[in-house]
C-alpha cells in the first residue's frame, strides 16, 4: 500500500517541470486541455491519496473498529499507516481542503463581479462584430475579455488609434478566442488545483500563457499570418507600457508586480511573441500520450489503494463477526 | 468661512465614500449642482469647505465637470454609463487581485529586459512601424 500511495503524492513533483514543456511544446489548445484536467486529476487523486493515509490510521483506533464492526488485530497486521503519519496527512488533507474551498469562493466572487460589471457596459459600439466588442473612450492602451454568459470585449480607444484596421482585427479576434472558448473555466481549473496542492503551482502560470496563445493563434489564423499577430502583440505591448511609465504610481506598483510575475526568466509577451515567430507546433502526440499515461497511472493507483483498505475492512469485518 | 483641518478633514476611507455619495447625488440630479446643493441633498452635518474640497478633487480626477455659476462653481458628473462603465473597470485591473485575474487581458506588463527582447525582436524581423 505504502508504496502505491506514493505515486498519487509525487506524481504532482513533477508539474514544475512538465508544465513549462507541455505549454512550450504542444499545440496551444492541446496544452490548455492537458494542463487543467491534469491538474484537476492530480490534485484530486493526491487528496485522494492523504484521505486513504489518514483512513487506515484512524483505523488503529479501537473506536473506529468498534464503529465499524472490525477486528482490531486484524486491522494491525493489514496495513502500515501509523497514526503520527495519519495525524500528518489528516491535517495536510484539511489545509487543501480548505485552501481549495477558499480559492474557489474567490474565484467565484470574482467572476460573479466581473459579470455584474459586464452588464453595466454598454451594449452598442462604433465596432460591429457578433460578439459586441466594446470600445471606450480611454487614452491608454488596454484590451480584454471580461467573462460572462455571454463574455464582452473591452477595446480602448487609445489601442485601436494606434493599430491598423488589420491589426485591429487581430486583437478582437484574439479576445473573441477568450470569449468563445471559455478560457476562464481552464485558468480556474488551475487556479483550483494549484490551491488543493502547492505542488501544482506552476500550472496556474502554464495555463495562463497557453490560454493566451491558444488565442493568438487563433488571431494569427483569423489574420492569415502569425508575423502579423506577432508584430501586433508585441506593438501593443510596448505602447501599454510606454503608456504606464507616463503614470508614475502606478508603474511603481506594476514594476513589483512583473518583478514577481515573471521572475528570472522571459516575461510572458516575448514568449508568446516568439512563439508566433517560429513555426506553428507540431502536434506532440507522444508529449500528450506521457502525460495522460502518467495521470492515469497516478489516478489508478489511488483508486486501486482505495479497493485494497476496501478488502482489508471487509476482512476485518468478517474476523470480528465470525468471532 | 473657516475651515478647521483637524476637524472636517476627511479620512481616507471617508474621504472615498463621501466622494461616491457625492457623484450619486450629482447623477440623480436633472443639472450641475452648487457645492451648497450638494451638501444640501446629502445631508449630515458636512462643512461646506468639505464639500468644496471633494467636488474640487473629483474636478480634478476627471470624474466631473464644472461650470462657472455666478461666482461659484457647479458640478456634473462628466461621464455617463459608458464612461463611468470603463472607469470602474480600470479600477478593477488596477487593483491587481483575483478581480484582475479573471479579465483576459490582451497584453500583459513587460519588465525592462523584455521591452528590450521585444523591441529587438521588432527591429530583426523588419516589422517596426
Amino acid at each position: 500500500m505504502l508504496l502505491l500511495v506514493c505515486l498519487p503524492l509525487c506524481a504532482p513533483l513533477l508539474a514544475a517541470p512538465a508544465a513549462r514543456l507541455l505549454a512550450d511544446r504542444l499545440p496551444p489548445r492541446t496544452a490548455t486541455w492537458l494542463l487543467a484536467s491534469s491538474g484537476l486529476a492530480l490534485a484530486a487523486s493526491s487528496c485522494g491519496a492523504l484521505g486513504l493515509i489518514t483512513f487506515a490510521a484512524a483505523m488503529r483506533l479501537p473506536v473506529v473498529d468498534a464503529l465499524g464492526g472490525m477486528s482490531m488485530p486484524t486491522v494491525d497486521r493489514g496495513d502500515q499507516a501509523t497514526l503520527p503519519v495519519g495525524i500528518i496527512t489528516g491535517a495536510l488533507l484539511f489545509c487543501a481542503a480548505t485552501a481549495a474551498l477558499r480559492a474557489g469562493l474567490l474565484r467565484v466572487a470574482a467572476l460573479v463581479s466581473a459579470q455584474r460589471q459586464s452588464r453595466r457596459l454598454p451594449q452598442t459600439s462604433r465596432l460591429a462584430g457578433p460578439d459586441g466588442a466594446v470600445v471606450v473612450a480611454d487614452d491608454s492602451v488596454d484590451a480584454y475579455t471580461v467573462p460572462g454568459w455571454p463574455g464582452r470585449i473591452v477595446v480602448t480607444s487609445g489601442l485601436l488609434d494606434l493599430l491598423s484596421p488589420a491589426e485591429r482585427e487581430v486583437v478582437l479576434a484574439h479576445e473573441r478566442a477568450h470569449v468563445r472558448g471559455r478560457h476562464y473555466l481552464f485558468t480556474a481549473a488551475a487556479r483550483l488545483a494549484a490551491a488543493a496542492n502547492p505542488l501544482l503551482r506552476p500550472l496556474t502560470a502554464a495555463v495562463s500563457y497557453s490560454v493566451e496563445r491558444w488565442a493568438d493563434e487563433r488571431a494569427a489564423a483569423a489574420a492569415g499570418s502569425r508575423p502579423l499577430a506577432a508584430q501586433t502583440i508585441a506593438k501593443a505591448a510596448l505602447a501599454a507600457s510606454a503608456d504606464l511609465s507616463r503614470r508614475p504610481v502606478r508603474a511603481a506598483t506594476l514594476g513589483v508586480v512583473a518583478a514577481r510575475a515573471t521572475g528570472s526568466g522571459t516575461g510572458l509577451v516575448p514568449r508568446r511573441v516568439a512563439a508566433l515567430l517560429r513555426p506553428p507546433p507540431k502536434r506532440g502526440v507522444l508529449l500528450a500520450a506521457l502525460t495522460i499515461a502518467l495521470v492515469v497511472v497516478s489516478c489508478l493507483s489511488a483508486v486501486a489503494v482505495a479497493s485494497e483498505l476496501h478488502s482489508l475492512i471487509e476482512f476485518a469485518q468478517a474476523v470480528a463477526s465470525a468471532r | 468661512m473657516q475651515h478647521d483641518p483637524s476637524q472636517h478633514q476627511p479620512g481616507r476611507r471617508a474621504a472615498g465614500e463621501l466622494e461616491a455619495a457625492a457623484l450619486a447625488v450629482l447623477q440623480s440630479a436633472d443639472s450641475a449642482l452648487t457645492p451648497g446643493e450638494v451638501r444640501d441633498r446629502l445631508g449630515g452635518a458636512l462643512a461646506y469647505t468639505t464639500v468644496v474640497t471633494i467636488l474640487s478633487r473629483m474636478h480634478a480626477k476627471g470624474v466631473l465637470t464644472r461650470l462657472k455659476a455666478g461666482r461659484a462653481y457647479s458640478y456634473a458628473p462628466v461621464a455617463d454609463g459608458p464612461g463611468l462603465a470603463a472607469r470602474r473597470m480600470r479600477g478593477v485591473l488596477d487593483a491587481q487581485d483575483e478581480r484582475a485575474v479573471v479579465l483576459a487581458r490582451f497584453v500583459s506588463e513587460l519588465s525592462p529586459a523584455d521591452e528590450q527582447l521585444l523591441r529587438r525582436m521588432l527591429s530583426e524581423r523588419d516589422m517596426d512601424g
